[in-house]
């Protein structure tokens, strides 16, 4: 099979010297003639290249500027307009969009411009994850680097327009990804999911109308203004436009982040990346970050695209490919997933706290070999109790990786009743670092 | 409960946009607007909830209340269980409950498996057990047998989040009811969730209790048992109690209680749940303040004083109504007896009072105002207040446009008209104002503007309010001490449309006035000036005249008794330290020739009377208080306790003793026949004509007084609590800072304030506060300031910068009660 040619637009001067600067970027001419355009134009020209947003649910971007009152008898629209870049990534296995704003930061700033201007917004907020400090570094680097330039700021290219970008740090929350809970926490109070309606739209940041959107989604807007929504749309599949990057890690000889359009397979993406390592044969996968159902080797040939994988029972979500290997056991791994549910639920609704509580407790005794009967159809139970009933989709998400492993893996659960993983898949066999279970280690996860 | 947001009484439902939807197969109609929760409510399905609280906001945090929606009401339904307690109905909607739907019912099942993984199921140790919303739900919408097996989440228990409320941990469901109650309905954001996950908990900031006067509805709503209140924590259980409706007596706002007593004792109250007046919020005070009569000073026997030894003897009741029957009859004869009640007497019994001064004693010399008071004052109360009926109400005040309050502080005074204006400025955007000489917290918590004055020219201030139609006015009792305040109040009210309402401060104010316990107006608003009004009372109680000479005010009976112009007095419960001037009222006391005094529980008075008749308290009788709405809240005696007899009852005695029949012997009967001598539908005495004052000049040693009673201070009915008295605010006294630096204080340091009659040391605080006045509580941290200082609102004190030495306990009362830390519970 031909590898489907790699598109590198967003990544596309990453391996340039300083790819970060200024210099190295350009002079922001998308937004030049952005401002040059009519707000609505800019809108319809999203909204006609197809992009969907990149932060994992898909949603179209151009519609969600559209939402934006405008008139100001609508409800909200007598307030300022807010965007805000949701640059939280926390999803297990999720790695594009601080690669993409370590070495490119620039692209983001100037689609964060260009969208100010389309959604007729003053300042923009982008909100980065409290832990990458180089990452926001980078970032304020940038956005001083724009103001300098006179790209940000008063009266930009002497369009009139004003745009203010604010860098924000997080605290280091998962939940904050979501975006209502990142707008609380942005207000600065605690980062839990607010009830919608009012959808951020009409009242979102402070109250006033507001776009919340993934840093890629942004990033990707000043190429659709640059080259046309037609050039955009050309790439891609039917209902899934555009590239993507998506980011490979595991038991994967090369792993990093892969620019390619959507719909490209799992086989062609490891062809490309050196497949898999040595000795290493494909087990199980997720194809954007750990709450989406797992898939296995049946679903290599499955189109990396939204109506694809979601076709295969799964979700494209952030286009996070963790492969793991046959030394894996898939008991241990969707535990640790579980474990880091447990440790994000923000605890504010019961089905989410109380559930992935319980769920750890469950799993890590089938992880010990202390298994009951019964253990299984209780997992199952648990997430179909959750799913569908707690308050934002993390808890949804949280049942994701149990109930797709018990679907394609039961027997590895059927042996968590009298065998510990650890004998089945010494950890030391699949990582480099893990150490072989001591008695001690058993104790404690029994 | 409150069942739906606009189906009050009075409001035709027709009226209203209504939606029809299917609940369980039944059609319903509702308001628009309406959460489904409450619309299947109404087809009496009751959808197991624990987050959910009428008149809080929603949130859907607990999950518990998920249905099934097949039909959004546009043909397509929802693919997931929807929480009913944030879903709005919408015109054609299919609901299924548990009743119809196994997945709701599934879901419902399955949540409250995961509310119990980390719950304790300590019930037979839990306060709540009995009456718990978890309890009971676990039963009727959860399994009986539990599949969980392994480690529930624990805590150190209990947590002191006040010195009053405890906070166990691991009992808590997190369904955050009290940190929206403090949020939103106190404006006490001082507790909120902390931490995440399962380890989600109620917390406050580090070493700042929770400090709020509406701490204990907490308790209440809590729907599991995680928040308790020390003073009632393992006293009780729920299916030991027996539980009576009655009406707070700490205020003028007839707040709806609910005592739980056991075994003859009241052991806890709760809020009760009245829509039109306090919802279903009360005060701490109207919480936990009920154990002061049950204090060791409690009067149980009459006694009458032995004229050998000169001592207080016990009596018999018939020996005691003789003795007070006996003396009052011949001071009457003579020189008159003056009749002092004071504020916390229920309208029956005021009744009681005014009818016999009339009628046995033959004056019009009582006056329930045991507290400054003005001659404009009574006028006012004759013109505008005395049998006006309801008048503004709570209702009116959430929807005016604009509040102005004179001379009233409602958090510390009026608390349940506090949390009305709180509610109707979120809710409605209503402007509230003060016309005071600094904004408040409270001002704040109720969006409030402040019209700066200093205490004496709020007459002139009044002008600045910007008074319209659809503003209301509410009248505080401290401008009895204002010249030409109410005078003012009315002719700006007469002019611009505005409504008034007097809020007196104590729960018997108001029913003493339509009672006539005043010098100027006998019952149901007749003014004693009236020959017509004195003539129809006359008949009405068949006597063949009523004295026609108007009576003293209480600083005029008093002062009229330490001249010896007046033989005797008979004195209801009143705290001498709550009059203008306490040592003047004790030498009259002392200089009557023959006091009676009817009391729950000894004092300067009772020490001082001739003959002492011990009466029920409150919760001890029936009877009914008028609010400041002129609402009438009867309610029925809690526990008979034999001994204690109502004033009524007392008075009865006496008349009877002395050959009069003063018409009735119960509360019962006495609102009987108050009722049957109805309001007077005649002229209404005029309106006061008084010019207004000025605030006094001061030198600059002096400075102006500004001053309340705090909801939690010193008072007596507040007695016996410590967990309660901890939680008051402690002293202070505000100055502004050009005041402060011209005194040379700084902020923290201990000031003295001086009168001819003695001194007080508190705190100073800076603060936006008029130059020239200091703000410091009335009877808070053992430092009455009447008592003390012999100074009230309005009154001149010299500020001194240092505490002299020899003086500096004496002044200072005693050191504020701390907070508890946990080893203090354990
Ligand atoms: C638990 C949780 C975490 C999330 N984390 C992120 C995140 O880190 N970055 C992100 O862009 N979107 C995240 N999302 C999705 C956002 O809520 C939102 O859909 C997205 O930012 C919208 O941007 P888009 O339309 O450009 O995709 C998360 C959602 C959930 C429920
Ligand atoms: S599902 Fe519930 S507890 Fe979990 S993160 Fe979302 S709101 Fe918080
Ligand atoms: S303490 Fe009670 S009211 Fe507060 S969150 Fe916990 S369960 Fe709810
Ligand atoms: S009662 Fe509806 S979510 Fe809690």
């Amino acid at each position: 099979m031909s590898a489907a040619p790699l598109t590198p637009v967003l990544s596309r001067g990453w391996d340039h010297e300083r790819s970060w600067t200024l210099d190295a970027y350009g002079d922001y001419a998308a937004l030049r003639s952005a401002l040059r355009q009519d707000p609505d134009e800019v809108i319809a020209t999203v909204k006609d290249s197809g992009l969907r947003g990149r932060g994992g649910a898909g949603f179209p971007t151009g519609m969600k500027w559209g939402f934006i009152p405008q008139d100001p008898t609508q409800p909200g629209g007598d307030k300022p307009h807010y965007l805000v870049v949701n640059a939280d990534e926390s999803e297990p296995g999720t790695c594009k969009d601080i690669p993409l704003m370590m070495a490119n930061p620039h692209v983001l700033v100037e689609g964060v411009a260009i969208t100010c201007h389309a959604i007729r917004a003053k300042k923009a907020f982008i909100y980065v994850r409290g832990e990458v400090l180089h990452v926001i570094r980078r970032l304020q680097a940038a956005v001083e680097e724009a103001y300098a330039a006179g790209f940000l700021g008063a009266d930009v290219f002497g369009s009139g327009i004003d745009v203010d970008v604010v860098v924000h740090a997080g605290a280091g929350a998962y939940i904050c990804g979501e975006e209502t809970a990142l707008l609380d926490s942005l207000e600065g109070r605690r980062g839990q999911p607010r009830l919608r309606p009012p959808f951020p739209a009409v009242a979102g940041l402070y109250a006033a109308p507001t776009v919340i959107n993934n840093v890629e989604s942004i990033a990707s807007v000043p190429c659709i203004v640059e080259r046309g929504a037609d050039w955009f749309a050309s790439m891609g599949t039917e209902k899934s436009k555009g590239m993507t990057i998506y980011s490979l890690s595991g038991h994967v000889k090369q792993p990093g982040q892969y620019e390619a359009p959507l719909g490209i397979t799992l086989r062609e993406l490891l062809d490309m990346s050196g497949g898999m390592r040595d000795g290493s044969e494909l087990k199980f996968w997720t194809p954007g970050g750990s709450s989406t159902p797992l898939l296995t080797a049946e679903h290599l040939d499955v189109p990396l695209d939204y109506e694809g994988v979601a076709g295969a029972g799964s979700m494209l979500g952030t286009k996070a490919l963790q492969l793991f290997d046959q030394t894996t056991s898939v008991v241990r791994c969707v535990l640790r997933w579980t474990e880091f549910y447990k440790h994000e639920s923000c605890g504010k609704c019961t089905p989410c706290r109380e559930g992935t509580w319980w769920l750890v407790q469950t799993l890590e005794r089938l992880e010990a070999g202390k298994g009951q009967e019964g253990d299984i159809e209780l997992l199952l139970d648990q997430c179909d109790n959750i799913l569908g009933r707690a308050f934002c989709a993390l808890g949804d998400g949280a049942t994701s990786p149990i109930t797709s492993a018990i679907e394609h893996f039961r027997d590895e659960f059927e042996a968590g009743m009298h065998t510990p993983a650890w004998d089945l898949f010494p950890y030391e066999g699949s990582t480099a670092w893990a150490k072989p279970a001591t008695d001690a280690a058993k104790g404690a996860t029994a | 409960m409150t069942v739906t947001k606009g189906n009050e009484p009075g409001t035709e439902l027709a009226d209203q946009n209504l939606v029809t939807l299917t609940v369980d197969d039944v059609e319903v109609s509702v308001p628009e607007g309406t959460l489904v929760i409450r619309a299947a409510e109404l087809i009496g399905v009751e959808i197991p909830r624990f987050c959910d609280h009428p008149l809080l906001a929603p949130v859907g945090a607990c999950r518990q209340c998920l249905v099934d929606v097949p039909d959004a009401g546009n043909g397509r339904g929802f693919p997931k269980p929807q929480a009913s307690c944030t879903l709005p109905v919408s015109p054609g909607m299919v609901v299924k409950t548990q009743v119809t739907s196994p997945v709701a019912d599934k879901a419902q099942h399955g949540i409250m498996e995961f509310l119990l993984v980390n719950h304790p199921l300590d019930c037979p140790m839990c306060d709540k057990g009995g009456e718990c919303p978890l309890q009971n739900q676990a039963m009727s919408h959860g399994q009986g047998e539990t599949r969980f097996t392994e480690k529930k989440r624990t805590y150190p228990k209990p947590l002191a989040i006040s010195s009053q409320i405890l906070l166990d941990r691991e009992r808590c469901i997190l369904c955050a009811r009290c940190t929206r109650f403090s949020e939103q309905i106190a404006g006490d954001p001082f507790i909120a969730m902390a931490e995440r996950g399962a380890l989600q908990q109620v917390a406050i900031y580090e070493n700042e209790p929770f400090s709020s006067y509406f701490s204990g509805n907490t308790i209440q709503i809590c729907p599991v048992g995680a928040l308790t209140s020390s003073s009632y924590r393992f006293r009780s259980r729920p299916f030991d109690l027996v539980s009576t409706p009655a009406v707070a007596e700490h205020d003028a706002c007839g707040a709806a209680i609910r005592v739980d007593h056991r075994r003859g004792k009241v052991v806890r109250r709760l809020s009760g749940d009245d829509p039109e007046v306090n919802e279903e919020w009360i005060s701490d005070k109207d919480r936990f303040a009920f154990t002061y009569a049950r204090q060791a000073d409690r009067l149980t026997r009459p006694l009458v004083r032995d004229p050998e030894t000169g001592a207080l003897e016990p009596a018999s009741w018939p020996a005691a109504f003789l003795a007070a029957a006996r003396g009052l009859a011949a001071a009457a004869a003579t020189s008159g007896v003056g009749v002092v009640t004071g504020g916390r007497l229920t309208t029956e019994d005021a009744y009681a009072y005014a009818k016999l001064a009339r009628t046995v004693l033959g004056t019009n010399d009582i006056d329930f105002r045991a507290r400054p008071q003005s001659a404009e004052e009574a006028e006012f109360l004759a013109h505008a207040v005395a049998g006006s009926g309801l008048g503004v109400t709570y209702r009116d005040l959430e929807e005016a446009t604009k509040v102005v309050l004179v001379g009233l502080e409602p958090e510390d005074e009026a608390a349940t008209i506090f949390l009305r204006l709180r509610k109707a400025w979120r809710t409605n955007g209503t402007q509230v104002v003060a016309v005071a000489s600094h904004a408040t917290r409270a001002l704040e918590k109720v969006g409030g503007q402040l019209v700066r004055t200093i205490p004496g020219d709020e007459a002139k201030a009044l002008g600045e309010a910007g008074l319209a139609p659809g503003t209301i006015v509410l009248l505080g009792e401290r401008l009895a001490r204002v010249e030409g305040a109410f005078t003012t109040a009315l002719a700006a009210a007469s002019r611009s449309g505005a409504r008034l309402a007097w809020v007196p401060r104590r729960a018997g104010d108001r029913g003493a006035v339509e009672a006539g316990c005043l010098p100027n107006l006998l019952p149901g608003g007749r003014p004693v000036a009236d020959a017509e009004a004195r003539a129809d009372l006359a008949a009405a109680w068949g006597v063949a005249s009523l004295p026609g000479e108007p009576g003293r005010s209480t600083d005029d009976i008093l002062a009229a008794a330490l001249a010896g112009e007046i033989g005797a007095l008979l004195v209801a419960g009143v705290e001498v330290d709550d009059l203008a001037d306490p040592q003047a009222a004790l030498d009259a006391v002392d200089a009557a020739g023959f006091v009676v005094s009817l009391e729950v529980r000894a004092s300067a008075v009772t020490e001082r009377a001739d003959v002492v008749l011990p009466v029920a308290a409150v919760a001890e009788k029936a009877g009914s208080f008028v609010n400041w709405e002129g609402r009438r809240r009867p309610f029925e005696a809690v526990i008979p306790v034999p001994h204690a007899l109502p004033d009524t009852r007392v008075l009865a005695g006496i008349a009877e003793a002395a050959g009069h029949d003063l018409g009735f012997r119960t509360p019962e009967a006495a609102a009987a026949e108050l009722a049957e001598v109805g309001v007077w539908d005649g002229a209404r005495a005029p309106k006061p004509e008084v010019v207004p004052g000025r605030a006094p000049r001061t030198d600059p040693s002096e400075v102006v007084l500004d001053t309340w009673r705090r909801l939690i201070d010193d008072g007596r009915g507040q007695d016996g609590d410590r967990h309660y008295q901890a939680t008051a605010r402690p002293s202070v006294a505000l100055l502004s800072s050009a005041t402060a630096r011209a005194f040379g204080v700084r902020e923290g340091e201990e000031i003295v304030l001086r009168t001819d009659r003695g001194a007080v040391a508190v705190p100073a605080g800076i603060a936006d506060i008029a130059d020239g006045v200091v703000w410091t509580p009335a009877n808070s941290n053992g430092l009455s300031l009447l008592g003390i200082l012999g100074a009230a609102y309005g009154a001149v004190v010299t500020v001194e910068r240092s505490v002299p030495a020899d003086e500096a306990d004496a002044l200072s009362g005693p050191p504020h009660p701390h907070v508890p830390t946990e080893e203090d519970e354990q």
